[in-house]
């Protein structure tokens, strides 16, 4: 499995995650990897902007377009998910990757940023989650708390809580990604 | 909103786990790894490494504990202590650590919020505030920085942190239960999460913080014992506290 390694944040914690359930990872700063493994993971947490710039620089936006378009799967985590709309509202607006339909919208309750573990429905699984940010998208599968938590469009699985940081429930999380792959 | 959290917090000084009482009179208790994944073993919702010795002794050694722990935890930590730039930040995430920690630094130079909160979004970026009689302490609590506690969490807030850490210094190590009064002020004046440090004694305290604060940072009640925290988790459900079932 490839995971995307374009200057944003928690590649290590997403490599150790796959790595403790003893997969093979790569970090992928080429397309090539992204097009050839059997997975390809899109991690991220920070700024849209700069995440996007990073994924442009090196080709991965082309890639990843490329993987959905043939079926290939990829998970999206955290600000990952949120790349893979069609744009996002942060940092005055940003283009995402457009491999599923809709948006990234600022949270408008509770405080913000929304950080802290919250179930996820409607499986009642925990996971922790750390973002100011939410998809509005028809294709979302799973809420916590009515924000989109899980998004599911063709190959692209996208979460927006961190299963690599979220112990013994991201781990059977992870687990069950690698399986479909 | 998000469960409470509890968060055992690990004093760190030459890689080692120290404790002390009011910030000083350290001695060495542990490794923080291990210490760190038997808290997670035990159900802590995060965990926070403090280099204590940082910034007084200009050390950054923060990068080899986020390294460390992220090899052994699969769950959030924060890392802070002599943390001073975007690039310390970075090298701190990028081992590993979900958040940095910092509080010298940006009461030097509050503009370093914003670059941090920029460049790895505001989640990431922990102000820990240590405060006492209203007013803020720097340098492991050793120094007036001659600044309003609320006025200064507002500003953290504008400037774009994404959560506070605050501690009452005079209720730090003594088991004498939280500043309930400085901790609601803050959750009027701020929509941040908060959380809540020094004084933790017994369950009906962190139950009495977590009524006004996101999560409460545990330090001296653990006493270093995972199983302390497990059982605090048993009392805190018995007194209605909605945690989540870890493990």
């Amino acid at each position: 499995m490839a995971i995307c390694a374009y200057g944003a944040g928690n590649v290590r914690s997403v490599e150790l995650a796959f790595r403790r359930l003893g997969a093979r990872t790569e970090l992928a700063e080429e397309p090539r990897s992204v097009l050839d493994a059997d997975l390809a993971v899109l991690p991220g947490v920070g700024a849209a902007r700069s995440a996007m710039d990073g994924l442009r620089l090196r080709g991965l936006d082309h890639a990843l377009r490329e993987r959905a378009a043939a079926g290939g799967p990829i998970l999206g985590v955290c600000l990952g998910l949120q790349l893979a709309l069609d744009e996002s509202e942060e940092d005055g607006g940003v283009a995402g990757l457009g491999l599923v339909a809709g948006r990234a919208v600022r949270l408008r309750e509770g405080r913000v940023p929304r950080i802290g573990w919250a179930p996820v429905e409607p499986n009642g699984e925990t996971y922790w989650f750390a973002h100011s940010y939410a998809a509005e998208t028809d294709a979302a599968v799973a809420t916590s708390e009515g924000i989109v938590a899980v998004v599911e469009s063709g190959s692209f699985l996208g979460v927006q809580f961190h299963p690599e940081k979220s112990g013994e429930a991201g781990a059977r999380f992870l687990e069950r990604c690698l399986s479909r792959a | 909103m998000p469960l409470p959290r509890l968060i055992p917090c690990l004093d760190v000084a030459g890689g080692r786990v120290v404790k002390g009482v009011r910030f000083r009179e350290l001695r060495d208790v542990g490794d923080p790894v291990e210490l760190g994944a038997a808290y997670s073993d035990a159900g802590a919702d995060e965990l926070v490494f403090l280099d204590v010795s940082a910034t007084l002794e200009r050390r950054g050694s923060a990068v080899e504990v986020a390294s460390r722990v992220a090899e052994r935890v699969s769950i959030p930590f924060t890392v802070g202590g002599g943390i001073r730039s975007v690039a310390d930040a970075s090298a701190v995430l990028e081992a590993g650590a979900d958040k940095i920690s910092v509080n010298s630094a940006v009461l030097t130079r509050p503009a370093l919020i914003a670059e941090l909160a920029r460049t790895l979004g505001a989640q990431a970026v922990v102000v820990a505030i240590d405060t006492e009689g209203g007013r803020v302490h720097s340098h492991s609590a050793t120094r007036d920085a001659e600044r309003d506690t609320v006025a200064w969490a507002r500003e953290c807030e504008e400037r774009g942190a994404g959560e506070l850490l605050v501690t009452a210094i005079d209720r730090d190590g003594t088991q004498s239960g939280y500043d309930l009064e400085l901790l609601g002020a803050l959750r009027d004046a701020v929509s941040l999460p908060v959380i809540a440090s020094g004084g933790a004694g017994s369950a009906a305290h962190v139950a009495a913080a977590l009524e006004v604060s996101q999560a409460a940072l545990l330090a001296s009640i653990l006493h270093e014992q995972p199983a302390r925290l497990r059982s605090l988790r048993d009392e805190l459900r018995s007194l209605g506290v909605p945690l989540r079932d870890a493990a």
